[in-house]
């Protein structure tokens, strides 16, 4: 770890324009990716903003009938809480798939949807990875990739976005509320979020330097089955080989959104409309364009598998 | 003591201590925190400074240049040392890789320097600010590519399982092939790391020229005498003292860079020195279970007899290596007049591969065990059976010599009986649960056990108290609990009146941690001294030794009865003494026995295995304690399953390293995944082991497992897969289709 200088910051415009005018700045919160990362120094910030005393850790209803999360609820508490557990099961399901108890209590909302990459190149600083340091090269495309992407993924990175919660949000129409160094807040939808990586993988999400994020909202409820499906080689604490986060309706409709096989949690609506038509046809869609390599070439039908299963669970 | 006939009635039989369920002696240490662990001995020398180890950054090649000035001016830096700063170093006992010094690089992330400062995160940032100028050589990292070009070689693992490079009985050839029916298949088992909880950790102090190791270490003889080798000073000038131990897993039998660097940066320094190497280093800096490729080919008449057993397997390894001895229960295992078993080894330029728990029979029980089930199916026999009926009590290649004593019939019967294998349907794919299809898996367990010379010193005080020192392990065994359940019983006195000391070189030299010999051999070098003490004690107090009787606390003879402190209360008797064996290992086979018991499901959409219940049943000569042995075989069970399922170091094969180095990439099971485990000991005593007549057990609990796993996927799905980890991508393709 480098040495670095730390401060608590009073309010969010605050902490934004903290971070913005500090070359090398990053935010911390529970710091449950972040300090593992600074130890093996893939990431070297020059000073730490500390949000943890911002109050943005309550769940408010929004007067559309949503749900307003504060950034700073933590993984365990948003999947306790009683709104969440009746109207946005899948949410909390795939909360309670991801980390360990000890990590959810730590974690944070907006933290969970800022979580580097597991790509194990990534971690190893002796290793190219264009994620890490541009322009090194991508190990891993010819690499060990059996839990990398196959879909949505470029020639510089294969890496996926590892979070559970993403995905439960992205089938969920989740909204990111941030404000800017400015003080100007703006809205980002959860599909616009994460980025594909492009020729850019070390840029991850839509936000600008400095922009804190405050707050994800929920739109209001959806009804139907809610499932999320977590695919992986061990029964706990492990990510996802390929994971499903799907709102199923008793006619059949609904919508899915699949972790574990791209850069950000994947999700074609327009597919879904076939979702009564069974998974065969919605997973041709979803990875239509696809570009799997040897390792991982599994997910594909892993995809329509697990699709499938949470169909059969839901008409059950 | 020297043994070399077979164990009559002893005091141990009296089983008042030994043989009982008791709670580890050291459990409230553990358990409260109060059992420091080597990292944690902060009160043993004051003035500790951090060491970081950095590790090569490729798998092969040399140095030309490391550029450390702004390492050396980095906050906190008190020294650093190069590998570059000496000639190589010598290895260690039973090491092929070199630990330090020289350009020359053999693996990745072999130690290139080692920096001392104040905090260990201030020599971690340093460490990072070496520049290293490296100059890359193409290596050889896939083993099936060198597999066709791999001489035969012979070796000994050094924890029971040997054999020469071929061993040939009769005509296997001729045999298998007029044989009615016949089976041959190739498996191929990965990498596997220790994944120990506790990492590789040492604090170094010099005293002018005396270096004392706070280490974790499971072999401490060995351990002081490669630390002296290694540093090229005396072996008198260095102590080892590792009382404590959080998992060994054969990766902490050897002295590794964590020992070493400690020690030169403490020279270097002129402080003591702490250093843990970080669990990165841990995949790829010390030692791995190689990865195997086994061929094996069972030839039988149509009544399931075996005629002809071959089973071959290569494995690759450094220069210097060995290679991994997976055919070696093959030899033991099942009767058959034609035999044929080879090894061959690969060179290459990967981490060094070495012992790990049940080295050679755990990865080659996992293809053997397979292949039985297999021809079992094609002979149309119940596998459990088709064991039954192949079993032998005579060595398959010298029919002269027996079994010590062989229950693996007994095993495999009382099982199926308690496990409810007559409810198995024959054919696989059969049962579903909801979206599981389920099977059941079986296979036998074998374990060589090893007679080792092991020494211990007793001191009785003026309070009655029994005090053991001896330099073995406890690397969570239970050894504390079974060597004072031991000298309890040897001196007549109450569990509570046994002081036990181990893990110090100063101490008499034991058996040490591996290869399962440690329980049999360090108690029964315990039994020795006792056997001195209780002549010291009866000639102190005037007894006839002949018929004196050591129990309450009191020496009993005819009417006359005096308190055991009496002895001592003209001061402490000490008594020292070692066991040693004759022949008898050689004039008989001496093995442990098992069959594993499985039930799994699979899910029948996305191919996930998971384990629904395991029982072992275990024959292993007198079980000294039955809780702590239950343990071991349910944590060696467990072992299995990851073996099975999940475990495996992923090879890059263009740069040379394993890749998942950490323990969020190479899974190793957690609670989840292990549901109900049995354990069964068949009540039984091995008279020619030693004086205990106990036995090795906590390997025999992983040698199997993997097998009847697999089998029982098999069983479940009707798919057969030979390459392990069984992960679902090899499944879903011969799944059923999804909705």
């Amino acid at each position: 770890m480098r040495s670095f200088t730390y401060e608590r910051a009073k309010t969010a415009i605050e902490a934004a324009a903290a971070v913005a005018r500090t070359p090398g700045a990053k935010f911390i919160a529970g710091g449950t990716n972040l300090l593992d990362l600074m130890k093996l120094q893939i990431e070297t910030p020059t000073h730490l903003v500390d949000v943890n005393g911002l109050k943005l850790d309550t769940i408010e209803p929004t007067p559309e009938g949503g749900l307003r999360i504060g950034a700073l609820v933590r993984n365990t508490d948003l999947a306790a809480d009683e709104r969440v557990r009746r109207d946005y099961a899948v949410l909390s399901r795939a909360l309670l798939a991801g980390a360990s108890g000890q990590l959810r209590n730590r974690a944070t909302t907006a933290g969970n949807l800022l979580q580097r990459t597991r790509c194990p190149y990534f971690y190893d600083t002796a290793q190219p990875c264009n994620k890490r340091q541009p322009g090194s090269g991508c190990s891993a495309l010819d690499g060990v990739s059996r839990q990398l992407g196959i879909v949505g993924v470029s020639d510089a990175c294969i890496a996926t976005n590892p979070s559970d919660m993403a995905v439960a949000m992205r089938a969920l129409d989740a909204v990111v509320e941030t404000v800017r160094p400015d003080g100007a807040g703006r809205t980002i939808s959860i599909a616009e979020f994460h980025r594909l990586p492009g020729d850019t993988p070390h840029l991850e999400t839509a936000l600008e330097p400095g922009e804190l994020i405050t707050a994800v909202t929920l739109p209001p409820p959806v009804g139907g089955r809610q499932i999320y499906r977590k695919v992986r080689d061990r029964a706990s604490y492990a990510f996802a080989l390929v994971s499903v986060a799907a709102v199923i309706h008793q006619n059949g409709t609904g919508r899915v959104a699949v972790g574990g096989v791209a850069h950000k949690p994947w999700r074609i609506e327009a597919a879904e409309a076939d979702l009564p038509r069974g998974s065969k046809v919605v997973t041709e869609q979803l990875l239509a364009d696809a570009k799997p390599t040897h390792d991982n070439a599994f997910k594909r039908p892993l995809v329509e598998r697990t699709i499938g299963a949470v169909i059969s669970q839901a008409r059950s | 003591m020297r043994f070399d006939t077979p164990a009559t009635t002893n005091p141990i039989d009296q089983l008042k201590v030994v043989g009982r369920p008791t709670d580890r002696i050291d459990g409230r240490h553990k358990t409260t925190g109060t059992a420091p662990y080597a990292y944690e001995r902060h009160d043993v020398v004051p003035d500790q400074a951090y060491g970081f180890v950095l590790g090569a950054a490729i798998a092969k090649g040399r140095i030309a240049a490391m550029l450390l000035d702004e390492a050396k001016a980095a906050p906190g830096v008190l020294a650093i040392v190069t590998t570059l700063d000496m000639p190589r170093l010598e290895r260690g006992m039973m090491n092929a890789a070199y630990l330090f010094g020289g350009p020359v690089v053999q693996h990745y992330h072999q130690a290139v320097a080692v920096v001392v400062a104040e905090t260990f995160e201030q020599a971690r940032a340093a460490a990072y600010l070496i520049r290293v100028d490296y100059e890359p050589e193409a290596g050889k990292f896939d083993l099936a590519a060198e597999a066709s070009n791999a001489p035969l070689v012979g070796d000994d693992s050094g924890e029971g399982s040997s054999g020469p490079p071929e061993v040939r009985v009769g005509d296997f050839e001729g045999a298998f092939k007029a044989a009615e029916v016949k089976h041959d298949e190739s498996y191929t088992t990965p990498d596997e790391s220790h994944a120990m909880m506790e990492p590789h950790a040492t604090i170094a102090a010099w005293d002018g020229d005396q270096l004392t190791l706070w280490t974790s270490n499971q072999m401490i003889g060995w351990g002081k005498r490669s630390i002296a080798k290694i540093l090229g000073i005396p072996a008198q000038n260095v102590r080892l003292d590792s009382p404590y131990i959080g998992g060994g897993f054969g990766g902490k039998l050897f002295i590794r860079a964590d020992a070493v660097l400690a020690a030169l940066g403490a020279k270097a320094a002129q402080r003591p020195v702490k250093l843990a190497l970080t669990r990165p280093l841990i995949a790829n800096n010390t030692t791995h279970r190689p990865a195997t490729i086994q061929r094996i080919r069972i030839g039988a008449n149509r009544d399931g007899i075996i005629t002809a057993i071959a089973h071959e397997s290569t494995s690759g390894n450094l220069a210097d290596g060995k290679p991994e001895t997976a055919v070696s229960q093959t030899r033991l295992l099942y009767a058959g007049a034609n035999r044929l078993m080879a090894m061959r080894l690969a060179p290459l330029d990967l981490p060094e591969g070495n012992a790990m728990r049940a080295p050679g029979e755990a990865p080659g029980m996992m293809a053997l065990e397979v292949a039985m089930d297999e021809m079992a199916e094609k002979l149309g026999l119940d596998p459990v059976q088709f064991r039954i009926l192949n079993d032998t009590q005579v060595d398959p290649e010298n029919p002269n010599r027996r079994f010590s004593h062989r229950d693996l019939v007994g095993c495999l019967r009382l099982g199926a009986e308690r496990f409810g294998w007559d409810k198995r349907n024959a054919q696989p794919a059969q049962v579903r649960d909801g979206h599981w299809f389920v099977g059941m898996g079986v296979a036998a367990g074998f374990r060589n056990n090893l007679l080792t010379k092991s020494a211990a010193r007793v001191r009785l005080d003026g309070q009655g108290v029994v005090a053991v020192e001896t330099d073995m392990t406890d690397i969570g065994t239970g050894s504390y609990t079974i060597i004072a359940q031991t000298a309890a019983e040897m001196m007549g006195v109450a569990l509570d009146k046994v002081v036990v000391r181990l893990g110090d070189s100063s101490f008499p030299v034991a058996a040490g941690s591996g290869g399962q010999w440690g329980a049999n051999n360090s108690t029964a070098g315990v039994y020795a001294a006792c056997v001195k003490l209780r002549e010291a004690v009866v000639q102190r107090l005037g007894f006839n030794s002949a018929d004196a009787v050591f129990a309450d606390g009191a020496v009993r003879s005819g009417n006359r009865s005096v308190a055991l402190a009496e002895a001592a209360s003209a001061g402490e008797l000490v008594a020292e003494d070692f066991i040693e064996y004759g022949d008898l290992a050689k004039t008989h086979q001496q093995s442990t026995f098992a069959a594993h018991f499985v039930e799994v499901g699979v899910d029948a959409l996305t191919g996930e295995v998971r384990v629904r219940r395991m029982l072992a049943v275990c024959a292993a000569g007198r079980i000294l304690n039955p809780k702590s042995a239950r343990s071991q075989v349910i944590g060696a069970m467990t072992m299995g399953v990851g073996a099975a399922l999940m475990e495996e170091l992923a090879v890059d094969k263009r740069r040379g390293f394993f890749v998942n180095h950490d323990l969020a990439g190479y899974e190793v099971p957690v609670h989840a995944d292990i549901p109900h485990q049995d354990v069964i000991f068949l009540d039984e005593v091995d008279p020619m082991s030693s004086p205990m007549k106990a036995k090795g057990v906590a390997e025999l609990g992983i040698c199997g497992v993997g097998a009847a796993v697999a089998n029982a996927v098999y069983h479940a799905t009707g798919i057969r897969v030979r390459d392990y980890p069984l992960t679902l991508d090899k499944l879903i393709g011969h799944l059923p289709e999804a909705v």
